[in-house]
């Protein structure tokens, strides 16, 4: 596993993964924080300079009160890409996913693809969002997964204190970026157009907590977009089919179909 | 001293083998749950209520907010304030409180207060909160800005009582072109405003700077607590260089009086337990949603949930009289506890709850009239 780093943008230091060599992929993780260096960025850091860095108000609440809102997020990331001075792959979880979206509505002028899994940030009228904040401890973890075995996993594994305080400090800031309205905001449909990178999308079937049927907003809305949906898996693609993400993944970075 | 008679109008008709199938009473409880005709009748019980308080001798008549819940049927207050203005003629009232953050305009809720002062020709006392963290899930609002949204609220809804308008607010999460308040408080500068909290060092400080003195209510709180927060109150008014007075202190607790302690006991208990266990308890996530509580609290408060472990049964009426959080027994006893309160902490308020949970109409009048005959008189 790459050592955590320090990232600085224009002030705001962050902790970062970096990996591998070739073209820069940035990826922007979801409400849960910095994930773990699983084998699915050891597979694209094969091929990619792979950044994973922790978002502003995440793991420490150092910054938070820099971050509003995810339009916030949104263009402290088009500061970080400035700053990297190169095209980027562009990839985003959850709410990393609608943050890549925001960044890409507004400026898209430095962004070589962008990879969405199961994205935040586009509602689907009479479909709610599951309620991943009334959701206890547990029936949150195993929403989240299909194969109930990653989710017993990771129950069967206890925290740090540390860790515990960390993943509170990221609920807190989950909250403040997605709470109201619950995971979108009111415009970012308005505007898919805008993004003229080809994009690639990637949803699970069984996604109890942002429901793979809002994948048709996002066909709908951005125009060069391919979509695959992964029957038997839950909110976390990259990691319940870590494989077949990372696949999908690479085909599409190297132009093949996804 | 003075007494405050307090409702929460709980929905007492409750199907509770329908409510434990349900995480909580609130949110997300059903509203079919709800039966209108009987839900009518329960209004009707609880405005007698309130209304015979007077007849009693209370000081006070007091309701409060809360919202999508079967645990208290007054998501409106100040509707139930303007009707007991209406029965009543001398009584002061007291809505304890308004959530302040859970609107999007908070100068309503400055123009609904003054206009219940003058409709009372300056009966009315206020209460500014945040609501319950549940309220944060019922409304959408979210919890993250609460703090920041009570704080602007504030000032906003004093501005506009007391400076002259029109004039422009400028804040964070409100701004208006023109606050000019018509009509302005009855009462000058303005109604009280009085604090209900469960106590944070943070809001103690605030309610107790000289330039507000907001009189501090501790609610659903352990005796040890209820003494430790008023005491903070206290060394806090020291610290900012004044002695605070029995009026800035006060608690808000269930209490219920009998011939004798075990009579108290068993009456008390149905209405007790329902009341902690059905109505009021709620999971973390619900009553402590992220931000509701500063993240450095919220870190010590979930150590503490963690060495002290959750609870995953229910409190008996033991217990929470061992704790002091509910009053209940003779007519002395009752006596004691409070003025055993009092000598520890100066307070000179007492909110009592006289009908709590699933506790009826008859044994609510006979708990009021006990109350107000053999408990009040002697303390005054």
């Amino acid at each position: 596993m790459p050592e955590l780093t320090q990232h600085c943008v224009r002030e705001i230091d962050v902790r970062m993964r970096r990996a591998g060599t070739g073209e820069i992929l940035l990826f922007l993780h979801g409400a849960a924080g910095l994930p773990p260096w699983t084998p699915f960025f050891e597979r694209l850091a094969a091929h990619y300079d792979v950044l994973v860095p922790e978002h502003p108000g995440f793991g420490t609440d150092k910054h938070a009160g820099k971050i509003r809102n995810v339009a916030d997020l949104a263009m402290y990331y088009l500061d970080f890409i400035d700053g990297l001075g190169v095209p980027v792959h562009l990839a985003g979880h959850s709410l990393g996913g609608w943050t890549a979206a925001e960044l890409a509505v507004r400026n898209c002028s430095r962004l070589a693809s962008l990879t969405l899994i199961a994205p935040a940030g586009v509602p689907v009228k009479g479909i709610p969002t599951g309620d991943n904040f009334i959701w206890g401890p547990e029936e949150l973890v195993r929403n989240l997964y299909h194969d109930q075995r990653f989710a017993d996993a990771i129950l069967a594994r206890s925290l740090s204190e540390e860790e515990a305080d960390a993943m509170l400090t990221n609920r807190f800031m989950a909250a403040k970026l997605g709470w109201e309205p619950r995971w979108f905001s009111a415009a970012l449909e308005r505007w898919l157009h805008r993004i003229s990178a080809p994009t690639l999308l990637i949803w699970g079937a069984d996604d109890k907590l942002m429901p793979a049927a809002y994948a048709k907003a996002w066909e709908a809305g951005v125009p060069n977009l391919r979509s695959a949906i992964l029957p038997e898996c839950g909110h976390v693609p990259f990691v319940e089919k870590a494989d077949e993400t990372a696949r999908l993944m690479g085909d599409f970075l190297e132009g093949g179909s996804a | 001293m003075k007494f405050a008679f307090f409702h929460l109008m709980p929905y007492r008709p409750l199907d509770f083998a329908e409510r434990a199938k349900h995480r909580s009473a609130w949110v997300v409880l059903p509203n079919r749950l709800y039966d209108p005709k009987k839900g009518a009748e329960e209004y009707a019980s609880y405005l007698d209520q309130l209304t015979y308080a007077e007849e009693l001798g209370f000081d006070i008549v007091a309701v409060n907010e809360h919202h999508q819940t079967a645990y208290g049927m007054m998501p409106a207050p100040n509707l139930i304030a303007s009707a007991l203005i209406q029965r009543t003629k001398a009584v002061k009232i007291a809505i304890l409180g308004r959530a302040l953050p859970l609107t999007a305009n908070p100068i309503t809720i400055a123009e609904e207060f003054a206009m219940l002062d003058n409709l009372s020709k300056g009966r009315i006392i206020t209460g500014f909160v945040r609501g319950i963290g549940t309220e944060y899930h019922a409304t959408g609002l979210n919890p993250a800005f609460s703090h920041e949204r009570y704080q602007e609220a504030h000032d906003l809804i004093v501005q506009a009582w007391t400076r002259p308008g029109p004039f422009p607010f400028e804040g964070e999460h409100y701004n208006f072109r023109y606050v000019n308040l018509w009509p302005r408080p009855y009462q000058d500068p303005h109604p009280p405003i009085w604090i209900p909290s469960q106590g944070s060092s943070e809001t103690i400080k605030w309610a107790s700077d000289p330039a507000r003195k907001y009189p501090f209510l501790v609610t659903f709180s352990a005796a040890d607590l209820v003494s430790r927060y008023l005491n903070m109150y206290r060394d806090s008014a020291r610290a900012f260089g004044y002695e605070a007075s029995g009026d800035q202190l006060g608690w808000a607790a269930p209490i219920y009086v009998a011939e004798s302690d075990e009579r108290a006991k068993a009456e008390a208990k149905a209405g007790i337990e329902s009341l902690f266990n059905q109505y009021l308890h709620n999971p973390w996530e619900m009553l402590l949603p992220p931000g509701y509580m500063s993240l450095s609290s919220m870190k010590n408060t979930m150590k503490m949930r963690k060495a002290l472990g959750t609870r995953n049964r229910d409190l008996t009426i033991d217990e929470l009289m061992e704790s002091g959080t509910v009053v209940v027994g003779s007519t002395q006893t009752v006596r004691n506890r409070i003025e055993q309160m009092r000598e520890k902490t100066g307070l000179s308020i007492v909110v009592a709850m006289l009908q709590f949970g699933v506790l009826n109409d008859e044994q609510t009048k006979r708990n009021m009239e006990l109350f107000a005959a053999e408990v009040m008189p002697k303390l005054r």
